[in-house]
């Protein structure tokens, strides 16, 4: 009887916790397959749902989508070089950091933690101007190295975390060997920080892909924004075709929810390392 | 923790230190270059930027500034804490070992997985006053045929920008403070049990000592966050109606689009009060328990 009570009150709890997830998903999600007349109905479920939403978007067919296909590319290169970027900084900071003892690394590891303390929307404003001194403004290198910035001083912090609790005999096994500090970079430290490599990549990657604010003050040329700059698009008028953005919202919106899924043990565990110590 | 293998070889080691010391500042190179060239600078433009007194004194007469700013503090106060209850209160029915809520956990994540801008403006869409979905269903469940001005209401809309930004963040901290308790050791409740405490004194003898460091940090971090959260409030109302839900992440974006730099800039530099010392107090928390 009290396992009955028990459990009746996880599934009391798990109902509103699952409507309060899943409500503007699904209306996201209804809209997205709604025709264009019943997008203002307020059906729980289309009268006719259908997919030519996602083939007009497939085809460009409509202004504010003139250039999707293009602009997915763009987020593409742009979540990728970031990922790739950020790695390789980190990476090498962290390791220099952590094993290495570099001099000053104490310093730029609490550097860094500021940064990352740092709230982006306030950066964002300098940043902006810095961009144009730079000669940078309207490039996609400038959204990059901005991800980059803002996404590097936590990989370094996870790196760095993991990278401490691999045994120092194993450095003093390799010098003993004769290996050179690239080489134990190389051969003992990398295949061993696998899976907090994975993580960050992924994480930067993440963060670049779904960043909008960025975006759309450093890159607003149409042909050069990412994605999330051209779904903005939709904002500057209230009678936006809204079954549209949120078909293209929808194929936004997929690929990092699934890399999230296929990771997520891995981002999970590489993640939270860090922060649980608190 | 020094290498005392090598102790052994005194000469062989400081040469070898030296190497290692310059490897070390060889691959620090990169991150210094990024920290140098995309945040020292940044941050030292925006001071210049910001020394002129006549944009404070433009700032403070903008009514605008004055909303935005009890906004920004009513934000935190709200989101933040609301938010850090919900998900420690939220973690222990996540930890609950069964199958099916392991299988939740992969569903309430889903929020903070995905992009913001396509669910902040599903949110906009649902919850517009004449024809968004949430009213018309009023309408047709209840009858209701006026349901709440959503967005229109400068109050309302506040509160939903609110409830966006605790949607979207609140599955992370509840991920994070979950994991805490994951790591508390399974006999501190069995004795608990062995004792007979009640449900209540489990959870304040057992849980909340073991998590109550990292709940505090977390309620840190996530106020630095949610004060530079932009998404929520910029998607959902853009800072209306009539500039009635702007906060400091917002108001700096818009002086920034109107050509005041100098006022967003100011904006910012207001702020540093209050961040500042949360930064200070976070960077030692967080490095305090990296530094072996």
């Amino acid at each position: 009887m009290k396992r009955w009570l028990n459990e009746g009150a996880l599934v009391l709890i798990a109902i509103p916790v699952v409507l309060w997830t899943v409500v503007p998903l699904y209306h996201l999600f209804v809209l997205a397959i709604s025709p264009p007349d019943s997008v203002l109905a307020g059906d729980l479920w289309p009268a006719q749902p259908t997919l030519s939403n996602f083939v007009t978007v497939f085809r460009q067919q409509h202004y504010y989508l003139s250039n999707f296909w293009l602009q997915l590319g763009n987020s593409f290169v742009i979540a990728v070089t970031t990922g790739v970027l950020t790695l390789f900084v980190a990476t090498c900071a962290a390791f220099a950091i952590s094993r290495l003892r570099a001099p000053g690394g104490r310093t730029v590891m609490n550097l860094a933690l500021s940064t990352y303390l740092i709230p982006a929307a306030f950066l964002a404003v300098p940043m902006y101007k810095t961009m144009g001194s730079y000669g940078l403004l309207n490039t996609q290198l400038a959204l990059i190295l901005a991800m980059v910035a803002l996404s590097s001083p936590y990989a370094i912090w996870v790196l760095k975390q993991a990278s401490d609790k691999l045994p120092r005999e194993l450095d003093e096994a390799a010098v003993m060997d004769g290996a050179t500090p690239l080489q134990i970079f190389r051969m003992v430290y990398l295949p061993l920080m696998r899976p907090s490599l994975v993580a960050i990549g992924i994480y930067a990657l993440l963060l670049a892909w779904n960043e909008y604010l960025y975006a759309f003050l450093l890159l607003s040329s149409e042909k050069a924004a990412p994605l999330s700059v051209g779904l903005g698009l939709f904002l500057s008028a209230d009678d936006s075709p809204w079954n549209l953005l949120m078909a293209t919202g929808l194929i936004y919106a997929i690929p990092p929810a699934v890399i999230y899924y296929l990771f997520r043990n891995t981002m999970t565990s590489g993640l939270t390392a860090g922060a649980v110590k608190g | 923790m020094t290498a005392t293998t090598i102790d052994a070889i005194p000469t062989a080691r400081s040469s070898h230190r030296r190497t290692w010391a310059a490897w070390g500042m060889i691959l620090l190179a990169p991150y210094v270059a990024v920290l140098l060239v995309l945040v020292a600078y940044p941050v030292g433009y925006g001071l210049y930027l910001g020394a002129n007194p006549a944009s404070y004194r433009r700032l403070f007469a903008d009514p605008i500034f004055l909303t935005a700013v009890v906004n920004t503090l009513l934000f935190l106060m709200i989101a933040v804490n609301v938010k850090m209850v919900i998900a420690l209160g939220l973690s222990g029915f996540f930890a609950v070992p069964r199958r099916w809520i392991r299988l939740l956990l992969v569903l309430f994540i889903l929020p903070w997985a995905v992009p913001s801008i396509p669910t902040i403006l599903s949110f906009r869409v649902m919850l517009n006053p004449e024809n968004g979905m949430i009213n018309q269903q009023l309408f047709r469940l209840f009858g209701i045929f006026e349901g709440p001005p959503w967005l229109t209401d400068p109050w309302l809309a506040f509160f939903c920008a609110i409830m966006v930004h605790i949607w979207k963040s609140l599955p992370f901290w509840t991920l994070i403070i979950l994991t805490g308790r994951l790591a508390i050791a399974r006999d501190l409740y069995e004795a608990a049990a062995v004792d007979g405490a009640s449900r209540w004194q489990r959870f304040r003898f057992v849980t909340w000592p073991s998590v109550a460091a990292l709940y505090v940090t977390s309620t840190f971090l996530s106020m630095i966050w949610t004060l530079g959260d932009f998404n929520s409030v910029y998607l959902l109302t853009g800072g209306g109606p009539a500039d009635s839900t702007q906060v400091l992440a917002t108001l700096g974006i818009r002086y920034l689009r109107n050509n005041s730099l100098d006022l967003g800039v100011a904006s910012i530099i207001v702020a540093m009060p209050l961040v500042l010392p949360m930064v200070f107090v976070m960077v030692k928390r967080l490095s305090k328990g990296t530094e072996a």
